[in-house]
């Protein structure tokens, strides 16, 4: 399936990253790269650090050793609307959506930082602030009718099922046209046909709009069909590293979930 | 005529996105502008003007400036009497000391100055939030009550404490009559309500609903915590030091800082939570429930015909007007506005069930 697209240069490389909060040490000298247009999967046990993985990606947590580059150049710590401007979006393993707004609202939200004019200009509205919204407006209204929820866009978040609130999550980041997406979750808790169109629009976005894509998962048939390469995470350390099917049969890894006989 | 929008198309994204995108929303807001600016000062009584319409819309004004920062932007504040405090002494030093000054002019600056006041007293929410924050934002409170009742230079070395505002001139007219105060103080309510609904259907509004719904995601998403929180303090005290000046001048006439005490920052308070956190028509419903209620509970036993006391009627006044406050927080703690949301919404469909 990733023949239409090809997987470029390094986009993204994390090197020697180690974080701990106080005493626990949540991750310890992981190192690992994601390559344009591709999709990167991390997996793990809980409690192994994906998240916090990409916390520190997305500038929320600093870590205490390590760096990343991203886009060629070397990070400083940074703050999370900077990586935002950067160009990466996320979505958040406990829907974090803006649950007074409406779909159409968040989605908005998401492409704050395209928008220029100032608080006068928005003050008055007619004129420069109306054309800007207008705009930004069909481009929201394309991810709506990709995502498919033309039917839902002015209702509030808070009144959508979850299934549905995920997908707006994922609107809201991709209403920001990212180059480097973040997806913690994006199927968890789901049935089969909500994971299927998940899926499907995890692989159209990568496709169609060639957005690198770094996915936390849980379900490994999900992992294993949809990812191109896949790092094992477990208690903080990287155990595994590769394509899907040397994952597979790595053996520490298997021993990760499965557990082994003392 | 039924309240329905079937039949109504839009067909492009600028009709979707207007301010009343349905019909006979437009009809009716056009009527209330018309009766408010034409009927009413042709029939209201001074004491009407005076007791009612006038503090209203003041208050709605000042609700509104509160709101943006409660209700839209999630940074609770206890020091919307100090800012109206911050407003109306400003305006009287412009005033008194620059005395060819425009009074209009002299209101926005007032406004300006209370904009720089509150984005001061803002910066602690930068690191904390809920309880704390108000409790921070009470300083302002105190602060504000000692700065202006003990520095004479603010109060131009007034021996009783107390400052009369200049007559409100302009455009060479004295505008001096219940009906002109009424008129000014209208149109300026009107004009913000309308810049603050622009404000929140645009990107600064959304990044101010983000901050309040989930402030880590908005970051997460590129919206600067520090420029959202502090741009709603500014805006908010601005609105909020213009009321304090059309309050001490228009209101007023003259006062000492007590006028606006902790009492006042408490019942800006109460207005936005009955009327309803983030919305601007609750703002205006809230002020009306403060002000109007309490005249009309004042009233009934008169119409009633039952023989009562002044002291046990405001006595009274105020047992109820607590009740009701709880009645309503109860029913609908999401305010006035919802109720009406709510009732515009059944309307919709009447008669059918669906």
């Amino acid at each position: 399936m990733s023949d239409a697209r090809a997987i470029g240069e390094v986009i993204l490389a994390v090197e020697s990253i180690s974080l701990a909060f106080g005493g626990v040490q949540a991750l310890s000298n992981i190192s690992f790269d994601v390559r344009e247009h591709e999709i990167r999967a991390i997996i793990g046990p809980n409690g192994a650090g994906k998240s916090s993985m990409l916390n520190v990606i997305n500038g929320v947590y600093h870590p205490q050793q390590g760096t990343i580059h991203f886009k060629g150049e070397k990070r400083h710590r940074m703050e999370p609307h900077k990586v935002a401007s950067q160009g990466v979006a996320r979505t958040f393993q406990n829907i974090a959506l803006f649950k007074g707004m409406s779909v159409l609202d968040n989605l908005m939200t998401g492409r704050n930082l395209m928008m220029k004019t100032g608080i006068l200009s928005q003050a008055l509205y007619w004129g420069a602030t109306q054309r800007e919204e207008l705009k930004h407006r069909e481009r929201v209204e394309e991810i709506i009718d990709f995502l498919e929820i033309q039917s839902i866009r002015k209702t509030p978040v808070g009144r959508l099922p979850y299934g549905l609130q995920k997908r707006v999550e994922l609107g809201r980041a991709l209403a920001a046209e990212p180059t480097l997406l973040l997806l913690d979750e994006p199927m968890a808790g789901m049935n089969v046909e909500e994971k299927q169109d998940m899926c499907r629009f995890v692989l159209d976005v990568n496709e169609e709009f060639g957005t690198t894509i770094v996915l936390i998962e849980h379900d490994m048939g999900v992992v294993m069909d949809i990812s191109d390469r896949v790092v094992v995470l477990d208690y903080g350390k990287k155990i595994g590293d590769g394509v899907p099917d040397e994952v597979r049969s790595n053996q520490a890894v298997i021993d990760a979930y499965l557990g082994v006989q003392h | 005529m039924f309240y329905r929008e079937n039949g109504q198309f839009k067909t492009s994204y600028a009709e979707d996105q207007a301010l009343l995108s349905i019909r006979q929303d437009r009809w009716f807001i056009w009527l209330v502008l018309v009766v408010a600016f034409v009927v009413v000062p042709l029939f209201a009584s001074e004491y009407l003007f005076k007791a009612i319409l006038i503090p209203f819309l003041i208050l709605a004004l000042a609700a509104i400036g509160l709101n943006l920062l409660v209700g839209y932007c999630g940074q609770i504040s206890l020091g919307t009497g100090a800012f109206m405090m911050v407003g109306a002494y400003s305006a009287y030093n412009l005033a008194v000391r620059v005395p060819d000054l425009n009074i209009l002019l002299v209101f926005v600056l007032a406004g300006l100055i209370t904009t720089v006041a509150g984005m001061l007293f803002g910066i602690p929410s930068l690191r904390i939030k809920g309880l704390y924050l108000a409790v921070a934002t009470l300083a302002a409170q105190f602060f504000m009550d000692w700065l202006f009742s003990r520095v004479k230079w603010f109060t131009n070395d007034s021996p009783s404490g107390s400052v009369t505002a200049p007559a409100i001139t302009f455009f060479g007219a004295t505008w001096d009559s219940p009906t002109e105060k009424y008129l000014l103080v209208l149109a300026i309510a009107v004009l913000f309500a309308l810049i603050a609904k622009n404000l929140v259907r645009s990107n600064i509004g959304r990044s101010w609903m983000a901050t309040r719904d989930m402030d880590v995601a908005a970051e997460i998403i590129g919206i600067r915590p520090v420029y959202a929180k502090l741009s709603a303090f500014a805006v908010s005290s601005f609105f909020v030091g213009i009321a304090g000046a059309l309050w001490a001048f228009v209101h007023l006439g003259s006062w000492e800082p007590l006028a606006f005490d902790i009492n006042r920052s408490f019942s800006m308070i109460f207005m936005v939570i009955i009327g309803g956190l983030g919305s601007i028509l609750g703002s205006f419903l809230g002020a009306a429930f403060i002000v109007v209620l309490p005249l009309l509970l004042n009233q009934v036993p008169h119409w009633l015909g039952i023989p009562i006391s002044t002291a046990t009627a405001s006595h009274l006044e105020f047992m109820i007007f607590g009740a009701l406050i709880i009645f309503f927080l109860i029913v609908e703690p999401h305010g006035l506005a919802r109720l009406w949301a709510i009732a515009k919404e059944k309307l919709r469909i009447w008669p059918f069930p669906h």
